[in-house]
């Protein structure tokens, strides 16, 4: 049977889209199905929704010819203070700092608003020609033999392809029609989104605070404003997303203290319930999955957009040196590869982050004190602090040459 | 067989075809070929494209070549020449490894033209191509230096022949005997005759002295630690590849 296209993509979100532009760039014809109204893609009122970009994910933004249509409108991170806090106490004298010039690439990473990035990835998938875009439609059947996969879209219409991948988010639905099942818990724990506007210059300085009930971040956005990631237990999140906006204020402000003095809202109010959750498989036959559709971090060190553009830049990589030697990029074989590179790296930060997570977000006065003394023993060690900022700009491990802002 | 002369030696093509209907699982017998094919496909591609000035980054690069997968089995090797644009002819002496290959292209969708046939009775036939690829088939005929003789007639002048096989000396004896068919069982036992196996100086006379220069040759080597295939400059103790090419 004739293929329509060599990809399908199912989900036209951040990862979907970076996806699409990635390996249209390596000669590969993609369609991208999104279920949402270009119009609602395209709106450009702030709702308050961030990302802390890796130096890696910028790198790769840059590789793809983007990261110019953002780059006006993104914050670099100069600075992060990482300390251990009670909210009636605000934080303790234990701080630990990375600072950018520690490391010889430059900022430890970059604040963009989502609705930068998704209007600069609509924008460059308007004019990629390989890049065929089905918007107000979903995936609702695919049916994979021997040569192809057959895909049905909400509108009846049928599509065949080499490969489907599935870009659909933690609910992934091209998941579950491929039988991959999950594994993870959840924490009991909502994580509060909003930014706000305050009267002082927060310097590029990105703080993170450990709460007993949570971690609470604070993140510069360009200009006196800052996006916030609040975490507190579900039945206290449900609470306060309840309350007027001046009484929500009124519970942030001492949690952080006041050194960016008044704060008001300047965007809507978000809620996401924090969960750890691997898929089983990254791939089945003629599948794979991207981003949360393969695996959602608990976001505490702000990964889980990073860890979605690894798992793109690794999956473009592997499907490009794959055309090229003249394999079938659906085979069984090749998708192996992708697995094999991510799998491993995914359920070692999933593990991580957990850890720290439990580490942190409790007020027994014993780990209290072990971690503030930790906080201060990892300050007073250069190369142990050196590799750490490292570590959170993205630039350990195995790094696929997008991350290295580099052409496939 | 469409002639009388060849060098297939019959006992090697009946092992053959024994296993032939499971080419194409990447999980069943022919799993190590499926491990080892990325790596002999990069340095077959990247060999092609340095000779004809090609570009692999782009669409259909080997376009307008003609190439010969010499013992093309189920196709490994066919499908992705055929997929990056060239005219490909694929020849096996098993018989039944053909209709196996022909049903897996059409499945593909690629036009692939497999032949029962061997070099010897191409080259009488007077075929003609800019590439042929004759990889781990040397070690299993009768006579190399008829064979390659043949593989050399059907270049046009100025091709290139890829030529890979496996080395002679203890170490190939316990890998590729000892190692792939009686410990990993990754081949059946009897598969390879270590007497038959040539190191790479004995090849590069064998091709000398039928007409081909030389002009690369390298090791792939098994790294088990990663569990995949890889070139070496230096390593060519056990599997090793080589190109050579008809002088114009």
């Amino acid at each position: 049977m004739k293929r329509d296209t060599d990809i399908l993509i199912a989900g036209g979100g951040l990862n979907g889209s970076a996806l699409a532009l990635a390996l249209a760039g390596v000669g590969f014809s993609v369609s991208i199905v999104d279920p949402v109204p270009p119009a609602d893609k395209r709106s450009d009122e702030f709702d308050g929704r961030g990302y802390a970009l890796a130096l890696t994910s910028q790198r790769l933004l840059q590789a793809l010819g983007i990261w110019p249509e953002v780059a006006g409108d993104a914050q670099p991170i100069l600075q992060i203070k990482v300390s251990d806090g009670r909210a009636s106490e605000g934080a303790s004298p234990f701080v630990l700092e990375f600072d950018h010039g520690e490391i010889e690439e430059g900022p430890m990473g970059y604040m963009v608003e989502d609705r930068y990035l998704r209007r600069a990835l609509m924008k460059a998938m308007d004019s990629a020609s390989a890049v065929t875009q089905i918007n107000s439609e979903s995936v609702v059947a695919q049916d994979v033999d021997a040569s192809g996969v057959t895909v049905t879209l909400s509108s009846g219409r049928t599509l065949r392809a080499g490969l489907l991948i599935g870009c659909d988010g933690r609910n992934s639905a091209t998941a579950t029609r491929a039988g991959i099942k999950r594994t993870g818990w959840n924490y009991d724990q909502t994580a509060l989104v909003c930014a706000i506007g305050h009267q002082k210059a927060h310097d590029g300085i990105a703080h993170q605070f450990f709460m007993p009930s949570g971690p609470l971040a604070i993140l510069p956005l360009p200009g006196n404003r800052s996006s916030i990631v609040w975490t507190e237990t579900t039945a206290e999140a449900a609470r306060i997303q309840r309350l007027s906006d001046d009484e929500y204020l009124a519970a942030l402000q001492p949690r952080f203290g006041d050194f960016l003095g008044p704060i008001e809202l300047a965007g809507q109010r978000f809620t996401y319930p924090l969960e750890l959750t691997l898929a089983d498989a990254f791939v089945a036959d003629r599948t794979a999955l991207v981003g949360d559709a393969a695996h959602r971090v608990h976001p505490i060190a702000g990964q889980g957009l990073n860890a979605g553009l690894k798992d793109v830049a690794a999956l473009a990589e592997v499907l490009a040196l794959s055309r090229r030697r003249g394999e079938d990029v659906g085979q069984s074989d090749v998708l192996m590869r992708y697995q094999r590179w991510r799998r491993f790296d995914t359920a070692s930060l999933a593990l991580a982050t957990d850890t720290f997570n439990r580490l942190f977000s409790n007020d027994n006065g014993i780990l209290r004190l072990g971690r503030d003394l930790g906080l201060g023993l990892v300050n007073s060690l250069p190369s142990l602090r050196r590799n750490l900022i490292r570590e959170a700009a993205g630039l350990t491990g195995d790094l696929p040459k997008l991350l290295q802002g580099r052409p496939i | 067989m469409q002639t009388a002369t060849n060098t297939v030696d019959p006992a090697e093509i009946e092992k053959f075809q024994a296993m032939a209907a499971e080419w194409w699982n990447p999980n069943g017998k022919f799993k190590p070929l499926h491990m080892l094919n990325p790596c002999r496909l990069d340095y077959i591609c990247a060999q092609v494209a340095a000779e004809f000035g090609r570009d692999l980054t782009g669409t259909l690069p080997f376009k307008g070549l003609r190439i010969l997968d010499i013992g093309c089995g189920g196709g490994l090797l066919s499908e992705p020449m055929a997929r990056l644009g060239a005219e490909v002819m694929g020849a096996d002496a098993a018989e039944r490894n053909i209709p196996v290959a022909q049903v897996h292209a059409a499945e593909s969708g690629l036009e692939i033209d497999y032949r029962h046939t061997t070099a010897e009775a191409l080259a009488e036939a007077g075929e003609q191509f800019d590439a042929v690829l004759n990889m781990e088939v040397v070690e299993h005929v009768a006579d190399p230096l008829a064979y390659l003789t043949a593989c050399q007639k059907l270049l046009k002048p100025g091709g290139l022949m890829v030529c890979s096989t496996i080395n002679r000396n203890p170490k190939s004896f316990m890998m590729a005997i000892v190692g792939a068919e009686f410990v990993m069982r990754w081949l059946p036992k009897g598969t390879h005759d270590w007497s038959k196996f040539i190191t790479p100086d004995e090849l590069f006379d064998l091709l000398k002295s039928c007409g081909l220069e030389p002009v690369d040759r390298k090791g792939f080597v098994f790294n088990p630690i990663q569990w995949s295939w890889s070139l070496s400059e230096r390593d060519l103790s056990v599997n090793y590849v080589t190109t050579s090419v008809k002088p114009a």
